[in-house]
């Protein structure tokens, strides 16, 4: 009963892990940025929040699916398909979630500045040297709130799941997915144990991240 | 030590604001970059340590070309060895103060110009090495990020105003602290500065900037003398040091290169002191006065005369190799027939050589 949720897991956490190393550049580019592709670069990052899973997960489909070139190109590739994949479900989580990884690391560069991170170059250190020795600590929990929110929001996805991913059990059949097929067929215990679950993980996680942000905004 | 002379030109045209100069710099003691504000002094600064790149651009220090637009040369900065003191701190807040004095050192493998000790007791800062910067004040802060500059081994230390964020009681307490380095520091230094007695006790070479150009450059007292450095008050420099005390009165005797001076309050013999001479304070006399209550009586050379305004003049004086200013009446130049080439002596009032004036 337990294999969704686990699968739902480690989704989220492979997720979170590789959309952390894609959104930090992204969101260190648009803290700085003031030429004319910030505008459209902010627009794409944040089309996820407004548009219905279903029309990410219908694109989806539409350009990755094994007849398309890119979809071919990865069967190729790797000898599976992008849909109806956990890799899929991967790909498309991490288009899915990035403006939650994105926005808050942002906003926490552009409150820091570019300030500290000058003044550790004109002390010797390479840009990858100041930002990982003074920015990354400076700016912690803005870090924090990426890692939360996209492993959050990556667990509760359901829409893009269903639509790309199918219901494959151990493979796509996701937490969320699994409690919509235990309503569809009135299994209200087994609906139950695991929404009570995510609810009470989700509130957890929640509050230790608020905690930690608002202690270290206070020391 | 020494070096060779700096070269540096930065042209660029954003619109609103432009930069265009081409200078050739001392490569030892302290240039002032004196000008008002907008005048460009802080994007000259961000395009010598490379934080800023110009569309015309070259820099060279010592043999080292840092930036050459045409060779398509920019050295990023934190291969310049220039340390930079920005207006704000910009102290690392995770870090303690000790780590943030080391987070240049541990990234240099440049020869050290000061040794982690001698900067701790220079500034005065050894009772805040395990402090947070959060919590020290603004002068406290100041003073470490001067610490850490000096400490990255640089070549050339670049300061942008860095008492301009704090209020006249802490820049009492930094500006010491910067003269004392002035004489000890072993690489050339850049001060930007809009405060005229800052650059009158600062500097030894000074650059003029106004909109983006350079208006004026040349050693302070020349500039001072000739009076085109607008802004600045007039008055010459004498950099000496203390030669022996008067105990009961409270004096120092200093050697200058004008001559013995005595001044108010008692220096350590063998201090180094910088004393600021201003035209008001000086006076002439035809022959050796007798009987005066002013302590400094120079034999001196007239070498210019020209008139302030309608009422008063200011004499150029040449005392042994220095020059020194006097302001005095136009009736006093007529009465004792005063012209360029007269033997002269100046009187200085002791209390009016200063180190270290600030009360302008």
């Amino acid at each position: 009963m337990l294999e969704p949720l686990f699968l739902s897991l480690r989704l989220a956490a492979i997720t979170t892990v590789l959309l952390l190393a894609i959104a930090t550049p992204i969101a260190w580019w648009l803290s700085n940025a003031r030429g004319r592709l910030k505008a459209p670069i902010q627009a794409i990052v944040a089309l996820p929040i407004v548009l219905p899973p279903t029309v990410l997960g219908f694109y989806f489909l539409v350009f990755l699916s094994p007849n398309t070139p890119v979809g071919r190109l990865w069967v190729e590739l790797t000898g599976s398909t992008l849909t109806f994949s956990f890799t899929g479900l991967v790909v498309a989580s991490l288009i899915y979630s990035l403006p939650f990884a994105v926005q808050p690391l942002q906003s926490a560069f552009e409150t820091l500045g570019r300030k500290e991170f000058e003044a550790a170059r004109t002390l010797g250190a390479s840009r990858l040297d100041a930002f990982t020795s003074v920015i990354v600590p400076l700016s912690l929990p803005g870090f924090v709130s990426s890692t939360v929110l996209a492993f959050a929001h990556t667990l509760g996805e359901f829409g893009v799941v269903l639509m790309v991913g199918g219901n494959i059990p151990g493979e796509t059949r996701t937490v969320s997915i699994a409690i919509y097929d235990h309503v569809e067929s009135l299994e209200y215990g087994a609906a139950h144990g695991l929404s009570m679950i995510l609810l009470v993980a989700a509130f957890v996680i929640l509050f230790a991240m608020f905690l930690f942000n608002n202690r270290r905004a206070t020391a | 030590m020494n070096s060779g002379p700096m070269r540096l030109r930065y042209a660029f045209d954003r619109g609103r604001f432009s930069l265009d100069l081409d200078l050739e710099l001392p490569g030892r003691g302290v240039t002032g970059v004196f000008g008002r504000s907008g005048a460009g002094k802080t994007s000259l600064l961000r395009c010598i340590a490379g934080l800023e790149a110009a569309a015309d651009a070259y820099l060279e220090i010592d043999g080292d070309v840092l930036d050459d637009s045409k060779e398509h040369i920019d050295v990023g900065p934190h291969q310049r060895r220039i340390g930079a003191v920005f207006q704000e701190p910009r102290l690392f807040d995770h870090l303690t103060v000790a780590a943030n004095l080391d987070y240049g050192a541990r990234r240099s493998r440049a020869e050290p110009i000061v040794t982690f000790d001698e900067v701790v007791d220079l500034l005065g800062i050894s009772r805040l090495l395990d402090r947070r910067p959060d919590g020290l004040s603004g002068g406290e802060a100041q003073r470490v990020a001067i610490g850490r500059a000096l400490l990255s081994a640089p070549r050339l230390v670049l300061m942008d105003e860095p008492l301009s964020s704090l209020d006249l009681e802490r820049r009492e307490e930094i500006l010491p602290f910067l003269e004392t380095l002035h004489a000890s520091l072993p690489v050339p230094m850049l001060y930007v500065s809009h405060q005229p007695d800052e650059v009158l006790r600062l500097a030894d070479y000074l650059v003029v900037m106004d909109e983006g150009r350079v208006s004026q450059h040349g050693r302070l007292n020349e500039l001072l003398v000739t009076g085109k450095a607008t802004g600045l008050p007039e008055a010459v420099v004498l950099d000496g040091t203390a030669a022996r005390n008067d105990g009961e009165f409270v004096l120092t005797e200093v050697s200058t290169s004008a001559g013995p001076m005595w001044v108010t309050s008692n220096y350590a013999p063998g201090t180094a002191l910088r004393l600021i001479v201003r035209a008001s304070d000086v006076s002439v006399t035809r022959s050796a006065p007798e009987s005066s209550s002013i302590q400094n009586v120079l034999p001196a050379t007239i070498t210019g005369i020209r008139d302030r305004d309608e009422s008063t003049a200011l004499i150029a004086l040449a005392a042994n190799g220095s020059t020194l200013l006097a302001r005095v009446t136009r009736r006093a130049v007529a009465e004792l027939k005063l012209a360029t080439g007269d033997g002269v002596f100046a009187q200085i009032k002791s209390a009016a050589v200063r180190k270290a004036d600030t009360s302008s």
